[in-house]
């Protein structure tokens, strides 16, 4: 499955394994699972991850839902 | 439509194209307009697995042209006088709506949507989503000083894209990729085999940090032999300048 082109190693002094990551820094990098419920659309439970963490960006993953959310 | 919903944060939304493209699951209610026995149902179904073309419905923003997508499976859960509790497999950007119109329409007497619940984005299932409202006491925890939670909600962008091939970089590289350079074969350690030119993919530190999405510019076995030329254009710089030194 893998290529090695060349065994390295890194230094530990720079950069910094995403498991040790800061809460602060996770919310600057992260992906949230939602279950969403029916009645808001996507777009708007976005809205509320945005407030709920206080980010100026969030996006999903998907522009379908709008259309199919207008029928009934 | 109910279910999984990835939503990414702030820096991670740069991952969204490569979040969209992920295959997903349903499970769903198809009402059928006339009675059909489970043979013809289950013979009707049959002929849209693997590949099918759509034309985006009206209200949608893509160009409404046909469209090919594949539908790795359509499993018929139960099956109650016109009701049909459906689970399909599909790749990402296939209409289930749509499907469900034109499994009518090959039935003859017409079908249509009445429920839909997505179960998987990627391999992010059921089991990972987490309600509005645990988001929401998760978030107040951490505030309170109990992050235990939370940190299970966060998931680093880096383990949210199986879909996209990995190239890992040693540490002298990153620097000039964080300010736009494109990846060269030196710089690179390993690689995913099977990277085909013109595939996105991710590119790695050591420490398994996100650095960029590229486009590849060689193939996997390319980059083995090559020692000049530019592996990888950078195409969406996740990581901050100046986080590793700059070696030149």
């Amino acid at each position: 499955m893998w290529i090695i082109k060349s065994e390295e190693e890194t230094n530990e002094r720079f950069g910094k394994r995403p498991e040790d990551r800061t809460i602060e820094e996770h919310i600057q990098n992260s992906v949230i699972i939602v279950d969403k419920h029916s009645g808001p659309t996507s777009h708007q439970i976005t809205d509320w991850i945005k407030k709920i963490f206080q980010v100026k960006k969030a996006g999903h993953s998907g522009t379908l839902e709008k259309i199919e959310e207008i029928r009934p | 439509m109910t279910g999984v919903l990835p939503i990414a944060l702030e820096n991670a939304t740069k991952a969204m194209p490569v979040l969209m493209g992920l295959d997903k699951e349903y499970v769903g209610v198809m009402h059928l307009h006339k009675d059909v026995t489970e043979n013809v149902l289950e013979e009707t179904v049959g002929k849209f697995i693997g590949k099918i073309v759509q034309v985006p419905p009206v209200k949608s923003a893509v160009a409404r042209r046909p469209r090919e997508r594949e539908i790795k499976f359509f499993d018929i859960l139960e099956f109650e006088e016109k009701d049909v509790l459906f689970k399909v497999g599909c790749e990402a950007g296939t209409y289930i709506r749509k499907l469900c119109d034109q499994i009518g329409r090959s039935l003859g007497s017409g079908a249509h949507m009445s429920e839909l619940r997505r179960t998987r984005v990627g391999d992010f299932t059921e089991d990972q989503s987490h309600s509005l409202m645990k988001i929401k006491d998760a978030y107040e925890f951490w505030r309170e000083g109990d992050e235990k939670l939370l940190r299970e909600i966060l998931i680093p962008v880096e383990f949210a894209i199986p879909n996209v091939k990995k190239v890992f970089v040693k540490d002298s590289a990153i620097s000039s990729i964080t300010n736009g350079s494109p990846v060269y074969p030196n710089g690179i350690t390993r690689i995913q085999k099977d990277i085909e030119r013109g595939e996105t993919v991710a590119v790695y530190s050591l420490k398994e940090e996100l650095v960029a999405l590229g486009i590849a510019k060689m193939a996997s076995e390319e980059i083995l032999k090559r020692k000049k030329g530019v592996s990888i254009r950078t195409d969406r710089v996740f990581m901050e300048r100046g986080i590793y030194p700059n070696n030149k």
